[in-house]
């Protein structure tokens, strides 16, 4: 058999029929993960034409974008918040119990934002085939899983049959080598990597990140990483698994049987990609020359060093309506500018070691006065593993709000959003205008650069603060 | 859905490169349970002064774009999240093409399943349509061309299993369910 990449060896592994000129391949999905905001125009599909969920066995259903998170909203007596949200929330809550999925309620010790809780529940297994109606679906392919998001026309199809019907993609090798210096982390890389190819430079490929640098990460911060994968316009994003990732599916409380774990670890090495593989494009980024990174337009691609300037070229009309939304200027340094909100979580940096991170930061200082801070688990185990460890007294003793684990301001939808020209430091994933909020100006970083900016109230090298 | 074979239209331009699906529509009205009706959110950030009256300046607002059925956009039109809201406001605002350079991934997947085509044209002809918005364009989905008002005609790339599902108004699942004996076959055999 010619030398194979991960990518082709995962395809095939799922295609029920191959594809031909006139016909897509028709792909099996091995888990589909579901939540309130993209699901209920597809089971009320399945209603209207008669249909079951094929394989409710496959599917899991849980609430995280426009759940609220503040606690009276969960565990008290206040109102989910705006009605039309409330009845999302109990739509997939009618739907699950209609239709037969596990749904990890509000109030389950096992909810949280779909792309942390797969993984962490040990749902997400490396070979898998994975979709959800969201686009940072990509996250799963930190464990050798091929993920990617789906629309909810597409989510229908997956609940109706439990395939999709797809196009094969190309393959985009993205070659990491060195290694993070101290101070900078898998989101200043993940930053680095789209400033590098574009937003639209991974467009029609999967990528795969491969590297020195890629197999020092953690599983956390390879989560960061492929989360990412969509905002450089690709749909997933792949990371071979290894004895990290074997360390990490040995503790997931979903896993397969003792006997069976070591068969199923060494089909789990065995997707690498082989050596000699092709890839349809190459890309080379050296970790080591990297610096903490933050954006400074509206889409992820318009990033820098936390030490640089903006840039000014006159005449692209592009970056000067940018700058026009984030009231900046071309030539101006980013370090110093004030900064009024700063926002930790999401499924890109809403992990225990997120947290640890900005509490690294925290300890002993205080949020700014003026700046507000929120810090938002992603998911209930999370904030249960971070109140155990005192990093949510840390939070709390240095000024920052605590919440229940959600999407939160990421998309301010669910009642957290960042006010019309207010200024966040945020380490989500867009930077889109109106993102997280209207008028909202949002800077993506890393968890110590967002910590730290809510320290000094200003934009803030981590490393200063270290 | 209904079949789609010509169009033919004025055009709207909205140049700028990388208009996000946040744009098209905002979360914020993403917190519905059907799908209709959503052509009154669509670009509300961009169309809407905060006290919602609309923004005459925006290009959705002028006089000229009323009837418009095909938008001609900036490079990279519909990044971002997955929403199918993106196409389905676009649709019930009364688009059936969007015309770029370059579509995004997801976007351009759940815009052919909703009667919206994805038209990506070469760089010059893009520039020519965005500098002359207003145009009467005829896009042909059977010849697979996009034809200018002085008569010249450029073929553009759409796969051709979604060409014959809307030329014929067929129904994707429809035609995944007939693959079912094929989907259990694969399940016997792969222990699924």
């Amino acid at each position: 058999m010619p030398a194979r990449t991960m990518f082709e060896k995962v395809w095939a592994a799922h295609e029920v029929v191959p594809e031909t000129p006139d016909t897509p391949a028709v792909l099996y999905i091995d888990l589909h993960l579901t939540h309130e905001v993209t699901s209920p125009q597809a089971f009320a599909l399945l209603r209207a034409q008669g249909l079951k969920i094929r394989r409710p066995d496959r599917t899991l259903a849980t609430l995280d974008h426009s759940t609220p998170t503040r606690t009276e909203q969960i565990f008290g007596d206040e109102p989910i918040g705006p009605t039309d949200a409330a009845r999302q929330v109990h739509q997939l809550e009618a739907n699950a119990k209609e239709f037969g999925v596990e749904l990890y309620g509000l109030r389950d010790p096992r909810r949280g934002i779909v792309h942390v809780i797969g993984p962490e529940q040990g749902h997400t297994r490396p070979g898998m085939t994975i979709v959800c109606g969201d686009s940072h679906t990509s996250t799963h392919g930190a464990l050798g899983a091929l993920a990617f998001g789906i629309g909810t026309t597409e989510v229908g199809h997956v609940l109706a049959t439990q395939c999709l019907l797809q196009r094969k993609p190309k393959t985009l090798a993205i070659e990491v080598g060195g290694r993070l210096g101290a101070g900078v982390t898998a989101k200043d890389l993940i930053l680095a990597i789209i400033g590098r190819i574009g937003v639209s430079g991974g467009t029609g490929y999967v990528l795969e990140y491969r590297g020195p640098a890629i197999t020092a990460l953690s599983m956390a911060e390879r989560m960061t990483v492929c989360n990412m994968s969509i905002e450089a316009g690709a749909r997933a994003g792949l990371i071979a698994p290894d004895e990290v990732t074997l360390a990490y599916l040995a503790e997931r409380p979903h896993q397969p049987r003792p006997e069976d774990f070591d068969a199923a670890a060494a089909g789990w090495r065995a997707l690498a990609s082989d050596p000699g593989a092709a890839f349809d494009a190459r890309v080379e980024i050296d970790a080591s020359a990297l610096e903490p990174m933050i954006t400074y337009g509206t889409n992820p691609g318009m990033v820098l060093p936390i030490g640089g300037a903006i840039p000014g070229e006159r005449g692209d009309p592009v970056l000067e309506r940018a700058l026009a939304y984030m009231g900046f200027h071309g030539g101006e340094p980013m370090l110093g500018k004030r900064v009024d909100v700063v926002f930790v979580g999401s499924c890109t940096n809403g992990r225990l070691e997120d947290l640890q991170a900005t509490a690294k930061i925290l300890r002993g200082r205080r949020v700014a006065p003026g700046v507000r801070m929120l810090v938002v688990p992603g998911s209930q185990q999370v904030k249960r593993e971070a109140e155990a460890l005192g990093l949510a007294d840390v939070f709390r003793e240095a000024g920052a709000e605590w919440r229940e684990s959600g999407c939160s301001m990421c998309l301010g939808m669910n009642g957290d959003t960042v006010p019309a020209g207010a200024t966040a430091v945020s380490t989500s994933n867009r930077n889109f205008e109106g993102r997280q909020g209207v008028g909202a100006r949002t800077l993506l970083a890393s968890p110590y650069t967002a910590a730290a900016c809510a320290v000094t109230g200003r934009i803030t090298d981590p490393r200063d603060l270290l | 859905m209904e079949p789609i074979k010509t169009l033919r239209s004025t055009t709207v331009v909205m140049p700028s490169t990388n208009i996000d699906t946040d744009q098209i529509i905002p979360a914020r009205y993403l917190t519905v349970t059907t799908k209709t009706g959503l052509g009154q959110a669509l670009f509300a950030d961009l169309r809407y002064a905060a006290d919602g009256t609309p923004k005459p300046d925006f290009v959705l607002n002028r006089p000229e774009a009323a009837g418009s059925r095909i938008l001609v956009a900036g490079h990279n039109f519909g990044c971002g999240s997955s929403r199918e809201h993106a196409p389905w406001a676009l649709h019930d605002y009364g688009f059936r093409a969007v015309v770029s350079s370059a579509i995004a991934d997801i976007f351009k997947s759940n815009a052919l399943k909703n009667g919206l085509l994805p038209v990506i044209v070469d760089p010059a002809t893009h520039r020519w349509l965005v500098e002359h918005p207003g145009a009467e364009v005829t896009i042909d989905l059977e010849t697979t061309e996009l034809a200018l008002p002085d008569g010249r005609r450029v073929t553009f790339p759409i796969d051709r299993f979604a060409r014959h599902c809307l030329l014929n108004g067929i129904d994707e699942l429809g035609y995944l369910r007939a693959q079912l004996p094929a989907i259990e076959r694969y399940e016997a055999a792969h222990g699924r």
